[in-house]
């Protein structure tokens, strides 16, 4: 009797999870169209002029992956759910915090990593300065990890109801207020010439937190949803 | 005497003695909520001068401060009783922690209210993304998840714990929502206006403040009761001691 | 006396499941050793899932006490000794029967001296171990997940309905794999509607009361 390593527990999941991403290739691709659809709509709305649009790049591109981010987050457990695999996944003699950090993981290279990609497209449409675009980026790579850590948790607590949509937006607005304030500030901050490094310094370590705390906050979730 | 108070907590989470208890105090409670508030509205409308710089339009801090107070203080019990209710799976802290959440979100809705009321003529406008205002408004949003995902499940005691998780990671999330729209505002804009000054409250407005503040907390206490008893009624509907009730049976021990 | 009667694998005492302050089942009382195969029998919604669920560890005990090996009701106590195969088989559709066995092994471990192939071909689905699950039949996609029991390590097997939707040679199959589990010093609780015959002799019975 071989009993499974934690490592090799990790690569099983994270590697399923990649799998199956890749064999809906076509999923992976809708976030980053609505995104681009939404950024596009912007500049209808407020007229093309270029300094107004400069003014308001950063907030924009951050808001719209933000929004494309949520919209593939409900999707996170519905799939394990409805087949029956997060059960074995639960059930198996795993530490499932790690297992849920691996799906985590999974989603966030599926759905975070190709937004992160077009942003700076998405930024050069509005016109975002070239010389932001690599604190925009710094600021992504830091928030959007965030909001897939933040954004299970909350799925996970919704794992046992019908309608959850509009639901998770509700319940995760307050809690990505500080994300958004912190990377858009440090995004304005660059724009305006002033030192950016504090905003971004504050996203680090709200992030190394959340990468240890929230896999076992998704974990008990979890474990609540499930139980009835 | 130390040892009593656990056995007396422990007998008071049961549902029917709470049940009673609860409905024997409330009457007290409720009453005493409207004396105070009463003497707080008197003392705070006509007996407290008007301010030097905005007249009359200040005396809804009466109401818009305790309310703030309240808003908080209510997450506050909200959080505690969820905490209880996770580890402990008490019927009555699950109670008390889902119905408080209603009663902390009217709090947090009437502060928003008269802020803004009190806005439109000192700032010349009802909304301004004052860090204040703003983190109130997250505040409700945060009341408003945990009552939303309350009714989402169809199991209300599973929807309870589930809740009370919500309502504990909300707790953490206060504090970073503060700091960070304190920071976003210091970013953004100057300094804001003061609905009050650090320290030159006099005794006049002091004392129907605390006093509404009093008020409040009573009537949040009278308000909880009702609801929680509602509540208990609802989730133990059929046991013995409801039945007994709704048949119009005299509960034993009430006589006495 | 007690090497006759050793400690039970699993023991229940006036265990019940409570949902929404109603019992889902009544007390219920009963002990498994290993080598023993126990029927749960009862009506539709008399709670044969949810015991089986409780079981697992996927619900919380409602009352009553549970015992695993003697010892406490503890999810550490049990890691790895448990498999609960439930109405969703827990397949990934867009996956092959061996990739989601892969999957399975290395959550689990895996048996020694078996593979993912000679499990597959054990149970009837040589010819079909790469194809997506999507496209197998419904008693095909139950005999993939009956391919977990042989190729991973346990000793209580936890089974929902395992005869549902499959052939004569199925019902066949899971009798076999059943017999051999316990020959092993296995032990399994299955739940099912229908007659059960097992070479080894009379299985335990459950009756679940609504």
């Amino acid at each position: 009797m071989n009993q499974a390593s934690v490592s090799h527990a990790c690569a099983a999941v994270l590697r399923r999870d990649l799998t199956l991403a890749w064999r809906r290739r076509g999923d992976i691709a809708m976030p980053v169209l609505y995104a681009l659809i939404v950024a596009t709509l912007f500049p209808f709305a407020l007229g093309p002029e270029d300094a107004l649009l400069q003014r308001i790049a950063g907030g924009v591109v951050l808001v719209t992956v933000l929004l494309a981010m949520l919209l593939a987050l409900d999707a996170m457990f519905r799939s394990d759910i409805e087949d029956g695999s997060l059960e074995q996944l639960v059930l198996a003699p795993q530490p499932l915090a790690l297992m849920l950090g691996m799906k985590i993981l999974a989603h966030w290279l599926t759905t975070a990593l190709p937004l992160i990609v077009i942003a700076p497209l998405l930024a050069g449409m509005l016109h975002l300065p070239m010389a932001v675009m690599g604190v925009l980026l710094l600021a992504l790579l830091l928030a959007t990890p965030m909001l897939s850590l933040l954004g299970a948790m909350l799925v996970a607590l919704t794992a046992g109801t019908r309608r959850s949509g509009m639901l998770l937006a509700l319940m995760l607005l307050p809690l990505c207020v500080p994300v958004v304030i912190f990377a858009a500030g440090a995004v304005a901050a660059a724009q305006q010439g002033l030192p950016w490094i504090a905003p971004i310094a504050w996203l680090g370590a709200a992030l190394a937190l959340a990468l240890v705390l929230a896999p076992l906050a998704c974990a008990t979730a979890l474990r609540i949803a499930l139980d009835a | 005497m130390s040892r009593w108070i656990p056995l007396w907590l422990h007998k008071l989470g049961s549902p029917p003695i709470f049940y009673r208890f609860a409905g024997a105090l409330r009457p007290w409670f409720l009453g005493l909520a409207l004396i105070a508030g009463a003497v707080a509205l008197y003392g705070g409308l006509v007996l407290a001068p008007a301010d030097y710089q905005q007249g009359d339009a200040y005396r809804i801090i009466f109401i818009h401060v305790p309310s703030a107070w309240m808003g908080l203080f209510v997450y506050g019990v909200m959080a505690v009783a969820s905490f209880i209710a996770l580890v402990w799976r008490i019927k009555l802290a699950e109670a008390v922690a889902m119905e408080s959440a209603p009663i902390g979100a009217a709090f947090t809705f009437i502060t928003l209210v008269t802020g803004s009321l009190w806005g439109k003529p000192m700032w010349g406008t009802w909304w301004t993304w004052d860090a204040r205002l703003t983190s109130e408004l997250v505040l409700l949003f945060l009341y408003l998840g945990v009552i939303g995902l309350y009714h989402a499940f169809e199991d209300r005691r599973q929807g309870a714990r589930a809740a009370a998780f919500l309502a504990i990671v909300g707790i953490i999330n206060v504090p970073i929502v503060h700091f960070s729209v304190n920071w976003w505002n210091t970013l953004h804009q100057g300094s804001t206006v003061r609905i009050l000054g650090p320290s030159k409250i006099s005794g006049d407005m002091l004392w129907p403040l605390l006093t509404m503040m009093v008020a409040t907390k009573l009537y949040y206490v009278a308000s909880l009761f009702g609801r929680v008893r509602a509540d208990l009624l609802e989730l133990e509907g059929g046991k013995d001691w409801v039945r007994r009730i709704a048949t119009g049976e005299v509960v034993p021990g009430e006589q006495a | 006396m007690t090497s006759a009667h050793p400690i039970p694998l699993l023991q229940a005492h006036g265990l019940s499941f409570l949902r929404a302050d109603e019992p889902v089942f009544g007390p219920l009382d009963f002990v498994l050793h290993t080598g023993e195969i126990a029927l749960v029998e009862g009506d539709n919604g008399s709670g044969k899932t949810t015991l089986l669920r409780l079981l697992a560890g996927l619900l919380h005990v409602g009352e009553g006490e549970l015992r695993w090996r003697g010892k406490g009701w503890n999810r550490d106590e049990r890691a790895g000794e448990v498999l609960f195969l439930g109405h969703q088989l827990g397949l990934k559709m867009d996956m092959s029967p061996r990739e989601n066995l892969r999957v399975a092994a290395g959550l689990h471990g895996q048996r020694e001296g078996c593979g993912t192939s000679s499990v597959l071909v054990d149970v009837g689905l040589a010819g079909y171990e790469d194809e997506p699950v999507r496209r197998l039949s419904a008693g095909q996609k139950k005999r993939a997940a009956l391919a977990r029991l042989l190729l991973l390590p346990a000793v209580l097997w936890l089974l929902d309905e395992p005869y549902a939707n499959l052939d004569r040679a199925g019902i066949a199959l899971v009798n076999r794999l059943l017999e051999a589990h316990v020959a092993e010093g296995g032990a399994a609780l299955v739940t099912t509607h229908g007659a059960v015959s097992f070479h080894g002799g009379e299985p335990k019975r459950i009756r679940m009361h609504g």
